[in-house]
Parts: C-alpha cells; structure tokens; sequence
C-alpha cells in the first residue's frame, strides 16, 4: 500500500520565478566582468557587451519581480513570508541602481564606463550575488518545511 | 511586496529627466570668433528636444523688409543639396540616408526619437533637374537627370565632368550644356570611406577654382568614437582629390562633419561649415565655420576649439591636442549647419554681396531649439567681421513645431538666393523685393 501524505499548508512558489532570477544574476555579473575589459582595453565591443548585458538584466528582472510578487500575494499570511523583505528590498535597490548604470552605460565611449559605470556594475553584482542568495537560500526553506 | 520598487523606478526615472539646466534658455551667445565655453555636463539623460513637424499650409519662411520669398519647387524626396549648372539649371539632390546598424539599445531609442523631426517622406537616391526658363521664379521644367545613387550629397561641375558624391564613391558622369537626363554610365573616381558604419554620411564635394582638384567632406563614423577607433580610419576629414587620377591625400583633419565645402570667389580659400560633437551640455560644443588650410587638425576627437580635451576620448593624445587649432567662427552650439554659400550676386540687397550664408538645419539636443534658419556672416578681408545677422527665419511656427528644416544652399544665375528644405521637400526662392 502505497503511503499518502495530505497536502502541507507551507509556501509555494512557482518554479517560474527562480528560473527568471538567475538572468540577472548573470548578466550583471557579467557586465561587471565585461566592463572590467573594457577598462583595461578602451575596446568599445566590451562596452557594448555591458549595455547589453545590463539591458538583459533590467526586462528580466522586471519580469522576475512580477512573478515574484505575484507569489507573495498569492502566499500572504503564510509562515516565513515576511522572512522575504529583505530579498525583496535588496531587489528593488539593485534594480534601480541596475537603471542609472544603464545611463551612464548610454553615454559614448570612455565615460559610458569609467568610472561612474564601472563602479555601478560593482555594486549592482554584488547586489545580485546577495539577493540571489537570500531568494534561493528562502526557497530551498521552503521546500524542506 | 515589491510595489513600492515600481514606484520608486518610475520616481527616479523623472528625477533624472529634470536635473540640471537642459538648454531651456536660449543659452550664452555664442556667435563669433571667441564663443564663451561653459563647462563639460555629461548628463544621465542628455537634453532631446523634437521640433515636431507640421506642413507649411499657405505659409512661408520669413525674410527681412525689401525681400521676397517663394516656392521655385516642391513635392522632393528628401531634398538636401542644391547645385547651379553654368546654363542655370538648378540641380536638387534627393539622397535616402543609409541605415545605421544597432549597436547598442540607445541607438534604437535615438533612432525613434529623431524620427519624429524628420520628414515622413524617404529620399529617392536620384538628382532632379530644375529649370525656369521663363524667369518667373518657379521651375516649369523638371526632369530626374540621374538616379540609383548611392546616398549622394555633394555635387559639382567641371567643364563637361559632373561629379556626384556618392556616400561610397565620388563617380563621374558626362554632362553636355542644356542635358536635362544623364543615360550614360558613370565612372568612379575615388572610393570613399562608406558602411557598414556610415554615421556622418553626407560627402560634400567642391572643385578648386582651377579644376584641377576636388575637395571632399568625410564626416566622422561616430559622435565621440563610440563605434570604436578603427571605425575612424580616413574619417572626421577632407581628402584633396586628383580629377585627372583619382589619388587623394587629407587636406585637413580631425574636422568632426564638415559640409558646404565651398571656395571663397575673393581669395580663393577653401571654407566649410562643420558639424561638432553631441552630448557635453547644451552650450557644448560650438559648430562653426571655418577656413581650411593644408594639413590643418582641428582636435576630433581628443579635443575641441582647440585644446579643449573631450574626456571621452580613450587612449589619449595629448600630442594630437597640442597640434588643434581652433576654427574662425562659432555659429552656436548644435545649430547644424549643413549649407555655405558666398554671395557675389546681384538678385538680394546689395549688403549681402562678398558675405556668406549658411543653412542651420536646427537642433534636437538642447531644451531650446537653435539654428532653423539661414544666417549671413559678414566678411571682410576674407574673414568673417562682425556679427552673424538671421536672414531667413520663420522655419520654426513659434509653437515647437517645425515647418520647415533647411540643408544646402546656391545662388541661381538672377542671383537669387536657393533654399533646399529637406522637411517642407520645398527649395525656396529669395529675391529682392
């Protein structure tokens, strides 16, 4: 006889989300890696790369944070949802910063980089390094509860 | 929930968008010889700013009491160059601007954007003739005397040689006075520098008063090097071409768009008008016009009006610097002027004669618009004396809109003064009253 469980009233989030989050995670890491080479070269296709990569990053996430907050409404109330603020904070601060860099990146030639873009790109991979983290370290909870 | 991050995007969006004085004002002035050089702004969103397009109706431009403006011809594609032939037919050239590949995400945006300033209509790649041999100032007759151009600006005549500037390759065709349609095939000269890059496209072109050398315009492959310094190469110049072998050498350099390449007929000088670089404040950087001397480097992109160094610019040069020199003549910043002509004439009040003047197709990157307008610089002793004076006005309807845009210039055999409005299609006619 096969054993049944009944069904655990713990937070659920569609696998959708993780799967779009790894996009910035990615691409803003590499645009870190890229504008590093286009610093040390003055090569513009290493720029451009960037721009791109940042671009990516931003519809992505947009694209992750509708689905994630799709599924803290769908979740509200549940255990460990709150636990989510700092994920989602950390979201919304590297998203933005993610916006201006894409500015500065607009710019033509040296200064769409140095330093203002480069430093940006720093921050904005670290934030994704840290938020990512947070998301998938909360979900992997999640699954074990 | 991530609400409030939407709203805090959209909020910085706006901010970035109002920071800064963006050229609202009309700015400093900076016509003349010593044009006032604000600081360097690199703004997060630079300044745009679309004169929207209306037609011109019953309307026309503006000119000065004791003249006279009027059609001599509409309903051109995309009409930009005017050339007078020795007969006084009147050559139009209908250029389609090449497309420029998409290399970064702003090009896309940037590409929209000017769109809406631009006429709906797209050139023809073809040179219309125009002749009014009745002399009531329309032209009666009108034939297309060469087409499948290859993007063409410039244009000149010497002796039975019609050279045309293709944005690829000046070619020459045979030309026999009264020939109102070109049948024979054409012969390159010279190849010039074309796509797949093909920013500053437009190649102006003028013969030496002797003939024996052509002069043509190679604006540069970018704003501020932006597609790289290799896309650079025999670029931001004008080449000397030998008519009887086609071989060129840089006459000058480092001139970042220069057009209406044109022969002062008092001292025989070489003069253009040039396009300078976007993007450093609605002050920045003067566009001017400028005599050219042989192997004369006027600092793009390293640096501009002399030894103002462009931080844009990577690696640097600082030897490149020390060599620039500065133009004669500010004419404004962004006021694009695309059109020079000397007027000798007798068919315009007689303080016109031995000045210049030059077609300001107008700005899209600063709050408040400048150029749209044929300005006259006074001359004297060959050089420009005194302040620039607005002749034909009126393109702008006072309410943001644009009626009007005009390009390039000539003088027809009465005298009259010849408008190519590339936004209207109309070349407009101005005599004395």
């Amino acid at each position: 006889m096969a054993t049944t469980y009944p069904p655990r009233r713990s937070v659920r989030t569609h696998p959708i989300h993780g799967i779009l989050s790894a996009y910035p995670l990615a691409f803003f890491t590499g645009a870190l890696l890229t504008d590093i080479a286009y610093a040390n070269s003055a090569q513009m296709m290493w720029a451009n790369f960037s721009i791109w990569l940042i671009t990516g990053g931003l519809v992505m996430g947009m694209l992750a944070a509708i689905v994630g907050i799709a599924d803290a409404i769908a979740n509200r109330g549940r255990r460990h949802a709150r636990a989510g603020w700092p994920h989602s904070l950390g979201t919304a601060l590297m998203m933005i910063l993610a916006l201006v860099n894409a500015f500065i990146h607009s710019r033509d030639a040296w200064t769409s980089v140095v330093p203002t873009g480069l430093i940006l790109s720093a921050i904005v991979a670290v934030l994704a390094l840290a938020t990512s983290w947070l998301g998938y370290a909360l979900e992997a909870r999640q699954e074990t509860n | 929930m991530r609400i409030p991050m939407l709203l805090a995007l959209g909020a910085a969006t706006l901010a970035l968008s109002g920071c800064g004085d963006r050229g609202g004002s009309a700015g400093p002035d900076q016509v003349g010889p010593n044009p006032p050089l604000p600081e360097q702004n690199q703004y997060l969103l630079p300044p745009m700013h679309i004169a929207k397009p209306v037609p011109w109706g019953d309307a026309t431009p503006t000119v000065p009491a004791g003249m006279k403006i009027a059609a001599f011809a509409t309903g051109f594609k995309n009409v930009r160059r005017l050339y007078t032939l020795p007969n006084g037919d009147v050559l139009a050239v209908e250029p389609k601007g090449p497309q420029e590949p998409i290399s970064r995400p702003k090009d896309i945006l940037v590409n929209w954007i000017q769109g809406f300033g631009h006429s709906k209509e797209h050139g023809a790649d073809q040179i219309t003739l125009l002749r009014d041999a009745d002399g009531d100032g329309r032209a009666e007759t009108r034939t297309v005397l060469l087409d499948h151009l290859v993007s063409p600006f410039g244009v000149v005549l010497v002796g039975n040689d019609l050279y045309v500037a293709n944005t690829d390759a000046i070619v020459r065709y045979p030309y026999v006075a009264g020939q109102t349609r070109i049948t024979a095939p054409g012969t390159i000269l010279t190849h010039l520098p074309g796509g797949p890059i093909d920013h500053h496209w437009t190649k102006d072109l003028t013969a030496s008063p002797d003939g024996s050398k052509l002069y043509v315009g190679i604006g540069s492959n970018s704003n501020i090097t932006e597609n790289g310094m290799e896309a650079e190469k025999d670029r931001a110049r004008i080449w000397e071409v030998d008519r009887a072998t086609g071989a060129h050498r840089d006459y000058a350099t480092g001139i970042r768009n220069p057009n209406g390449l044109t022969f002062n007929p008092q001292t025989g000088q070489l003069w253009a008008v040039v396009n300078e670089r976007d993007e450093l404040g609605p002050d920045l950087v003067p566009d001017y016009l400028t005599s050219v001397t042989p192997g004369a480097f006027y600092g793009w992109p390293w640096s501009y009006w002399g030894q103002h160094v462009d931080p844009r610019v990577k690696p640097e040069r600082p030897d490149m610097v020390r060599r620039a020199i500065r133009p004669d003549y500010s004419l404004g910043s962004h006021v694009a002027p695309l059109g020079l002509v000397f007027y000798q004439g007798a068919g315009l009040p007689a303080r016109y004669r031995g000045g210049a003047f030059v077609g300001e197709h107008g700005s899209w990157d600063r709050g408040a618009f400048n150029g749209y307008k044929i300005a006259w610089v006074p001359f004297a002793n060959g050089k420009p004396s005194g302040k620039a004076q607005d002749v034909v006005t009126g393109f702008l309807d006072g309410e943001g809109h644009a009626r009007g845009r005009p390009v390039g210039l000539t003088v027809d055999r009465a005298g009259a003064l010849l408008i190519a409005d590339d936004l209207g299609n109309v070349v407009w006619r101005v005599t004395a009253g």
